[in-house]
């Protein structure tokens, strides 16, 4: 069972949470030209390291905030948490 | 190379099994190869073992970083099947499938392939409306697939809750009665022992560290133990792959996800074939030591753990439960878990890459095992011939960026949703 902090309600167990995948990920800008390349990038092509991630997380049975958390994906250890407009 | 049979039995009985050869040499590895194959595993086995028989290639490695079977082949609940409703998928597996007919035979090692039947359940009138379509898709590639009503379904598994006031009542479902379930150790072994003694050296406890590229063509491989030049390089490494493809510079269309299947004590023979619950996370079979083997989805966030978390196995048998109210009465064997190398459409890729002499073989999602055969087969024709094989050219690594995905989910991007 992971414990996760949100940044709005504390310290709360997995199971309030959905998983939203890594927060690295951009959107490209859309007044400009876009490459297929970059869209490829955005849509499908992960990093997916093993170790520290920062990835998104809702609260869903919560809050139903969005945050982000930098987690390591082979122990799982939490390091922090924030908020969307913060930065870790 | 020694064959196996009852003959051979017999006549090692009365040395007191002490003079079998072994099944597979620790060689220390050459300098070079015209092939390396990275990983160790059913995958890397098959293809080293059809390099060598199909396109007689076998000055060959297997360089493995743990030992060979220890990773996803020797941790999946041995489902064999080819109900896939996209022609790319259904061809690629149906010809797996007759690969694994003749299996034991091939590999003179009983790989203990029981063509027992999987039935996936359904649990709405849509439900049974897009099994009906999945159904006449298989059978138009030539896939044996039969629509049940409730009451064949019930011939089948009476034990599972056919009340009325169930929330998720059994509609019927779809079979295919030539699925089945293999030995999966039997399957390393086997193919690892016919790969060795057509001269592949297979080298465990061998890490890879890094690749030797020149002007845009691989050279070889840096390991723990030293560099190892090589013509051609493949890669089957699962759940490491987003790994590896670091160390190449490389970003691919796979998240690594941790899966967890669990097996309940052994009991009496009670469920014939493999069953999939329609309306949760759960599917189920018996193994042939007794044993209910179960599985359902993934952990639900990136991970390379290998080993899982309680809220999953709690959610599957959940709806295990459900189905099989039985269930409640067994105590729990073992629970475990694999990394998954989940690809964004679900499906596998097979291919070439940027790199001269560089070939993937990656994106396995939850269902690798049942492929071990056809995708070794066809992994090795596109390392021996440098191009893909008819069955694997639409399991392409550049169809997410031209829009030609094998979304046979449909499920999109979102991998740990399942």
């Amino acid at each position: 069972m992971l414990y996760i902090k949100c940044p709005y309600c504390g310290m709360r167990s997995q199971n309030e949470f959905a998983y939203g995948g890594d927060a690295s990920v951009k959107r490209p800008e859309l007044n400009k030209d876009v490459s297929d390349k970059e869209w490829d990038d955005f849509v499908y092509n992960r990093k997916s390291p093993r170790g520290k991630h920062i990835e998104l997380w809702h609260h869903v049975s919560g809050c139903r905030q969005w945050f982000k958390a930098q987690r390591d994906t082979a122990t799982h250890e939490i390091f922090k948490t924030a908020m969307m407009n913060e930065e870790l | 190379m020694q064959k196996y049979s009852v003959f051979s039995l017999v006549k090692n009985a009365f040395s007191d099994h002490m003079n079998w050869e072994v099944a597979w040499k620790d060689p220390t590895p050459k300098k070079e190869y015209d092939v390396i194959i990275i990983g160790g595993g059913g995958h890397g086995l098959a293809t080293a073992y059809y390099l060598a028989k199909e396109h007689n290639i076998t000055n060959v490695a297997i360089i493995e970083k743990g030992w060979i079977g220890g990773g996803n082949v020797g941790r999946n609940t041995t489902i064999i099947r080819s109900n896939f409703m996209y022609d790319a998928n259904g061809r690629f597996n149906e010809f797996g499938m007759e690969l694994w007919r003749n299996l034991s035979q091939e590999l003179n090692f009983n790989v203990m392939f029981s063509p027992r039947g999987i039935i996936n359940l359904a649990h709405s009138d849509a439900q049974m409306n897009a099994y009906a379509r999945r159904g006449n898709s298989m059978r138009l590639n030539g896939i044996d697939a039969v629509l049940l009503g409730r009451e064949e379904v019930k011939k089948h598994i009476p034990m599972a809750d056919f009340s009325d006031d169930v929330r998720f009542p059994i509609f019927g479902g779809l079979m295919q009665p030539s699925a089945g379930t293999a030995r999966h150790d039997a399957v390393a072994w086997g193919y690892a022992r016919q790969a060795d003694s057509m001269g592949v050296d297979i080298i465990q406890h061998c890490e890879v560290e890094g690749f030797n590229i020149a002007n845009g063509k691989i050279t070889g491989v840096r390991t723990s133990k030293g560099e190892i030049k090589a013509k051609k390089v493949g890669l089957c490494v699962a759940g490491s792959t987003n790994i590896l493809a670091e160390k190449l510079n490389m970003t691919l269309p796979i998240e690594t996800h941790c899966l967890q299947a669990c097996v309940s004590e052994p009991v009496k023979p009670l469920l014939d074939g493999v069953v999939t619950f329609g309306a949760g996370h759960f599917y189920i079979s018996q193994s042939d030591k007794g044993e209910m083997v179960m599985g359902g989805d993934l952990d639900g966030y990136n991970s390379y753990a290998q080993r899982g978390n309680l809220p999953t196995i709690q959610h599957v048998l959940t709806g295990g439960l459900a189905l099989f109210p039985f269930l409640s009465r067994l105590k729990m064997l073992r629970t475990w878990g694999g990394i998954m190398d989940m690809s964004m459409d679900g499906s596998p890729i097979i291919d070439k890459t940027h790199i001269d002499g560089l070939y993937l073989n990656c994106g396995w999602c939850y269902g690798g095992f049942k492929s071990t055969p056809v995708s070794g087969w066809t992994f090795a024709h596109t390392i021996a011939q440098d191009r893909p094989h008819d069955l694997n050219s639409e399991l392409s690594l550049n169809r997410f960026s031209t829009g030609y995905l094998l979304d046979e989910k449909g499920i999109g991007t979102k991998t740990w949703i399942g």
